[in-house]
Formats: structure tokens, C-alpha cells, sequence
């Protein structure tokens, strides 16, 4: 078995291996469907029952409609394939990324211009208080 | 005989192309990037490439989870810009080769590179972003592309080294090519970003400064670099660097460094590029 476990060391980071791919598999395709105009209509017109066409857990859903990217990822989600829910709300990558790391929108984007995030205290989970 | 005469590495973010498209290149937030690139513009205009092998990543636009081809050799007459969700880049239409695109395929099958090949693929901005970076916003490109993806996006992505060895497989085949073509291959992605989770917004410029030092100083430890030294160092999205190395391996021994811009930040990303001639 090829040893993953550095994978799982990175703080505030998940990396989508197969057991993740093979548990948000459906949950990544409903996002695909997103990639047509018409299911974007008919997905923002009545989210839930959109989403209960699609044979996702009770958390995919919940994380989908409260736009919980962490608890998206956790559930199985992609962020490439989540980008099409917040492409369909008109919100930016920018945006997205910002919603998760609890910083303020404003507080992101200066983190950003001011040269990003250290990496310092960010390599492994042992550097984590 | 076609020719592989030099590289061009960029990272390929999205909200650039949403700034040319939006009309902001003059913007205090965007101008020094887009002025990091005219050097490389003037320049193409002098090299004028017949063919550009452009190495990207599809970011779920053209390949669900449905199919997840590691490498993807685009063999057809001409490729849209895909709808990411916001609606399709107005970008030109890309025009591709498919002499040399299928050439390329038969030679790195028999080579042993199991690639797979697409007669329709939509490209999304991990392709077209470069484009614009080089070429600014012509009513056509004015180079033949051939899209070669390669996924980053389901773990594992193929190793550095197989696709430094990927690219020198890819420049045995240019070669053998009978035809008296310019070609040029680009690697695109990177440089470090991560968008995702908690450690969202991480950059790593001394990564990234070593990164493009050792594209020429240290390749042959760079190519054996493992993917988590890219993922924990520079970022979960930083592992599209291993990209530029089958742009590395196709450019031989010794190539030299012409150029070389770094700029943080681009949304999310740090903005990096160099270009290489190919040693002959």
C-alpha cells in the first residue's frame, strides 16, 4: 500500500486521495451539474430539492446548502468541483478560500496583498497549538 | 525536422483572465503583472512559435470524476474555451495541430507513455490564461496549440520525474517530426497557493525563488523533489509545479534562463514565470 500518511500531517489542509474521491463521489458530480446554466436555475430556485435528486449523505447536503466549504471538503468535496457552487453564487475563488480560514473577507484580501500567508507554524500538525 | 526550441512556464490564474476579460489590466492591483509579461510578448513576436505544446491542468471543466486521465494529448482540429461555470473566456477559439499531436501520440505510446488521447476537450483557464498572458487579446491566437492535461486534481498526481521524462520523450518525438516547425512547450500552474481549508492563502516566495533557481541549477534533484515537499512547503494547488517539469525535461541538458518574473499576490496565487531556451 503506497504510505499516505504525510498527506494527513498538513495543517488546515486536505488533499483528495481515492478513499475521499471514492466517499464525495456524488457530491462532486452534482457540483459538475452545475456547469450548465439550466440546472443552475433550477438548483437555485429550490435548493434542497435539487440536491435530493442526487444520492448524496444527509452532511453533503447540509454543507452544500450552508456553503460550508470545510465541512464540504470533509464530507468528500473538491475544491475545483466546489467552485462551480460559488461560481453559481457569483462569488470569486478569492471569496471561497477567505470563507475558510474564519478571516473576514476585508482581513483575507489585505493578507493577500501584504504577501500571503507565512508558512512559518504551517508545515506540520505538531506545529498546531 | 520540426524543432523544440524553447520553454515558457506561467502560473495560470483564474481571476487574471477575469481582469483581462473585465477590462482591469490598468488597475494598480494588476498592472505590474500584466507589465511582467510584456518582456516575454516582445519576444514571442520575434520567435513567432509555429506550435505551442501547452502542459496544463483541467480544473473540473473538461473531466469530471466520471474519467481521470493523468495525461490527456489534445489531437483535435480546434478546442473551445469551456464554461467554468461563469459562463465561457471570450477568448478566440484554439486552434490545434493534429499532424503533430498525433505524431506525438504514437511516438510517446511506443516510447511507453500510456497518454491518452482526446479528439474533444474543452479547455478551461488553466490554458487560455497563459495564452492571454503571452499574447494579449488577439482575434486569433496566432500559434497552433496542443493541449497536453495532465491531472493535479485526484491524488496521486504522476511523479516529477515521470514528467520530466514525459517531456524528453515528448522532444524525441517533436524531432522525429518531418515537417520544419518552431515549437515551443509551456508548463503552467503554481507557483505556491493553497485555496482551500484553513492554511488558505499560504505563499512561500523562498520556495518559489528556489524552485526557478534550480530549473537550470539542480534539475536532476528537482525532478526526484516528492510531492509533499511541494504540497507542505508551497501550498495544496502548488503541486501543479510538477507540470513544469515535463517542460523541463523537454528542454535538454543545460537550457538558459532569458527571463524571469515573480509577483505576489494574483487572488489567491503567486505569479510566477521564466522562460528557457532549449539546449541543443
Amino acid at each position: 500500500m503506497p504510505d499516505l500518511s504525510a498527506f494527513e500531517d498538513v495543517p488546515g489542509t486536505t488533499l483528495f486521495t481515492a478513499e475521499r474521491s471514492r466517499v464525495g463521489y456524488h457530491l462532486n458530480q452534482f457540483c459538475m451539474s452545475l456547469m450548465k446554466a439550466e440546472n443552475r436555475e433550477r438548483f437555485k430556485a429550490d435548493e434542497r430539492a435539487y440536491l435530493d435528486q442526487w444520492p448524496m449523505t444527509e452532511a453533503q447536503k447540509q454543507a452544500v446548502l450552508a456553503r460550508d466549504y470545510n465541512a464540504a471538503i470533509a464530507a468528500g468535496g473538491n475544491i475545483y468541483f466546489l467552485a462551480k457552487i460559488f461560481a453559481t453564487d457569483g462569488k470569486s475563488f478569492q471569496d471561497a478560500a477567505g470563507s475558510m480560514t474564519g478571516m473576514t473577507p476585508e482581513d483575507y484580501a489585505a493578507m493577500m496583498v501584504a504577501g500571503g500567508r507565512s508558512i512559518d507554524g504551517w508545515r506540520s500538525k505538531s506545529e498546531r497549538p | 525536422m520540426a524543432r523544440l526550441t524553447a520553454g515558457i512556464a506561467s502560473s495560470h490564474v483564474p481571476a487574471i483572465g477575469a481582469a483581462l476579460d473585465l477590462d482591469k489590466t490598468d488597475q494598480p492591483y494588476w498592472r505590474p503583472i500584466f507589465e511582467g509579461y510584456e518582456w516575454t510578448q516582445r519576444w514571442l513576436e520575434e520567435e513567432r512559435p509555429d506550435v505551442v505544446i501547452l502542459v496544463y491542468n483541467d480544473h473540473a471543466s473538461a473531466f469530471s470524476l466520471e474519467m481521470i486521465p493523468t495525461f490527456a494529448l489534445g489531437c483535435a482540429e480546434r478546442f473551445a474555451p469551456a464554461d467554468e461555470g461563469w459562463g465561457a473566456r471570450p477568448v478566440p477559439v484554439v486552434e490545434g495541430h493534429p499532424e503533430l499531436a498525433w505524431h506525438i501520440a504514437q511516438s510517446v505510446i511506443l516510447d511507453e507513455f500510456d497518454i491518452t488521447i482526446c479528439n474533444k476537450m474543452d479547455v478551461d483557464h488553466g490554458l487560455t490564461v497563459p495564452l492571454s498572458l503571452m499574447f494579449g487579446q488577439p482575434e486569433a491566437w496566432p500559434t497552433a496549440v496542443i493541449p497536453l492535461a495532465v491531472n493535479v486534481v485526484q491524488y496521486p498526481p504522476p511523479t516529477g520525474n515521470r514528467c520530466w521524462n514525459l517531456g524528453e520523450a515528448i522532444r524525441r518525438a517533436v524531432e522525429d517530426f518531418p515537417e520544419d516547425l518552431n515549437v515551443q512547450i509551456w508548463g503552467t500552474g503554481g507557483m505556491s497557493h493553497q485555496i482551500q481549508g484553513q492554511r488558505a492563502g499560504l505563499i512561500n516566495s523562498e520556495f518559489d525563488a528556489a524552485f526557478l533557481d534550480r530549473l537550470t541549477t539542480d534539475p536532476q534533484a528537482l525532478r526526484h523533489l516528492p510531492h509533499i515537499e511541494y504540497v507542505r512547503e508551497a501550498g495544496s494547488e502548488a503541486i501543479e509545479m510538477v507540470m513544469w517539469l515535463i517542460m523541463r525535461g523537454a528542454l535538454g541538458a543545460a537550457p538558459s534562463e532569458l527571463r524571469r518574473f515573480y509577483h505576489v499576490p494574483a487572488s489567491n496565487t503567486a505569479v510566477g514565470h521564466i522562460v528557457l531556451r532549449a539546449d541543443s
